[in-house]
């Protein structure tokens, strides 16, 4: 009972950091509810650019606008990440980047390339 | 065995199965949108409305439609039960992912289908 009382106990949560997979993981969750709350925004984009030649011209003005056009790229940024990461977890799948090292490198690597698809994604909206 | 009635399979292997058959399907899908948009730099409606009238696009749309269905029913089911203790608020908030799930379904086979 003794050494129970006298367990350490830290308080200091700022003193614990996740590890890059814990991060790559959570974000992967994050991404895909956001964009579960994205599907009704997405089918009415497609419903209205397909209506008519005008409803599409509108669709097109509206990605001018600095609101819709952030929006749009923080939907398909979301969309890249969760691919990605979702590509490793089938390559995971198949017994690929599954040691302690193969997991930090694949991290690494979904950070990287889900980065540069989110700045390429950027520049073809702007 | 536990088993939970708002899950979307049988059992937890059945779930991981349809969670990865969906989840290629939808990959598919966004790889196609984007080799249209790659093809087609300068899109117009009657190119884009063209590409949405022909059968294959509506079918294919439609089974990325569905695979959203049950992708987001999983997906959501997980993150739900690792976040949500309270029973009352994670069923309640299960179900209406369930039930919105099923009419994005159908309200994305009623856009196809108006082309």
């Amino acid at each position: 009972m003794s050494l129970r009382t006298s367990r350490p106990v830290n308080l200091n949560l700022l003193s614990m950091r996740f590890p890059l997979t814990a991060i790559v993981s959570i974000l992967h969750r994050a991404s895909g509810v956001l964009l579960f709350l994205a599907i009704p925004l997405l089918l009415w984009v497609l419903q209205t650019s397909l209506q008519g030649e005008e409803q599409f011209l509108g669709i097109t003005d509206h990605l001018d606008h600095l609101v819709w056009k952030l929006v749009i790229w923080l939907v398909l940024s979301a969309l890249l990440y969760h691919l990605v990461a979702g590509i490793r977890h089938l390559l995971m799948d198949m017994h690929i980047g599954e040691s302690k090292q193969g997991g930090r490198c694949g991290a690494q690597a979904v950070l990287a390339i889900s980065g540069l698809l989110m700045i390429l994604c950027g520049a073809w909206l702007w | 065995m536990v088993t939970n009635a708002t899950a979307f399979g049988r059992s937890g292997l059945h779930d991981w199965v349809w969670q990865r058959i969906s989840a290629v399907i939808i990959a598919a899908y966004v790889f196609c949108l984007l080799g249209i948009f790659v093809l087609h730099p300068h899109l117009d409606f009657a190119a884009w409305r063209a590409i949405y009238a022909t059968l294959g696009m509506k079918l294919f749309s439609v089974l990325c439609l569905f695979s959203l269905f049950v992708h987001a029913w999983i997906g959501i089911w997980t993150v739900t039960t690792d976040y949500l203790k309270n029973v009352s608020v994670r069923v309640g908030i299960q179900s209406v992912v369930i039930v919105g799930s099923l009419l994005y379904l159908v309200w994305g086979i009623d856009i196809l289908w108006s082309v």
